[in-house]
């Protein structure tokens, strides 16, 4: 572990912190409000560190739903690490190890990895300090929120349960806008899940399934209609 | 059914993934549709996630469907996630306050 590179990522992780401190106070509330104790509010973010997959993963929790359930939409939600971390594993090159491999890929987020890949010479020790700036906004978020979850007034409370939906709007529609197939893949996914909240057998169907089968009817036919040509090839 | 097996087995699932495709595949994937697949999944889960379930998420429909305007035309307009965000909050607890005026 080089100490400067680590402070190097450190550093660069900051506005990632912030970023993810605020989100993940909503996060907190909304575990708490949904019956959940603040202690294990916090353990859920600090062991998974990923927004869309804990959010769903409450989602089961409070359903009560079966553990296969929990594994199958945690697989495909995060399906998209997989990919980001056969990348960084690329990036990383042969002569990095196992052992750190395997620290690296715990802090494998959405923001780290874009940082990670942006670093000119990337380290795993540069990967792990700005994932440790990352890990402790949104460890430190979900506690607070979590804390003031029991405090706010419940007007507040369900306000800032929008916040994580925000920020899947935040990511969603610029690209939806930006990329014709990826606008394709949105209004699929869109309709798909319409279908399943309101067309009555298929509203019986749960909640984290929903996401399953969504995520992968659209996706399946995007791949299928807008094929990617070789990403990210250096 | 216990709460520390669903987080144990959340956090190992979500590690897994993760830490499998690093350690081990050390070629990269060659089947197009594979490729694509992922490609298009954070948009697809995302979306799937957000609605309708924002929609209900709040008290009133009203409410959950305001701060779905706001977000997406912010969004659209570019704004960074934080701001986004916030002035969805800031919509579902504005039109919250304003029913109840009602």
């Amino acid at each position: 572990m080089r100490i400067k590179e680590y402070l190097a990522g450190m550093k660069a992780g900051m506005p990632v912190c912030v970023g993810y401190f605020s989100v993940s106070f909503g996060f907190g509330a909304m575990a708490v409000a949904q019956g959940l104790s603040v202690w294990n509010t916090v353990l859920i973010s600090a062991t998974n560190l990923t927004s869309a997959g804990q959010f769903a993963g409450l989602t089961v929790i409070a359903a009560g739903a079966a553990i296969i359930e929990m594994i199958l939409t945690q697989l495909v939600i995060n399906s998209r690490y997989a990919l980001m971390s056969l990348a960084l594993g690329q990036r990383l090159g042969p002569e990095v190890g196992v052992g750190k491999r395997l620290i690296a890929a715990f802090f494998n987020t959405d923001e780290v990895f874009a940082l990670a890949m942006a670093r000119q010479k990337l380290s795993v020790s540069f990967l792990v300090g700005a994932g440790t700036v990352a890990a402790l906004g949104w460890t430190g978020g979900t506690a607070l929120g979590a804390l003031a979850g029991s405090v706010l007034p419940l007007s507040v409370r369900m306000a800032l349960g929008v916040m994580l939906y925000g920020m899947f709007i935040a990511i969603v529609v610029p690209q939806a806008r930006e990329e014709k197939p990826m606008l394709l893949s949105m209004l699929l996914a869109l309709v798909f899940s319409c279908l399943f909240a309101w067309v009555p057998v298929l509203s019986g169907v749960s909640a984290g399934i929903t996401v399953v089968i969504c995520t992968v009817a659209a996706a399946a036919i995007c791949a299928l209609v807008f094929p990617v040509e070789q990403e990210g090839a250096q | 059914m216990n709460i520390y097996l669903y987080i144990f087995v959340m956090a190992v699932t979500t590690y897994l993934v993760r830490a499998l495709p690093l350690t081990l595949l050390k070629k990269p994937i060659r089947s197009r549709f594979v490729r694509s697949f992922l490609h298009y999944v954070p948009t697809a889960c995302l979306t799937a996630m957000t609605f309708p379930a924002i929609l209900y998420a709040t008290d009133h429909v009203v409410s959950g469907a305001a701060g779905l305007a706001v977000g997406v035309l912010l969004a659209f307009k570019k704004q960074s996630l934080i701001i986004v965000a916030a002035a969805s909050c800031a919509a579902v607890f504005i039109t919250e306050q304003m029913i109840a005026l009602l």
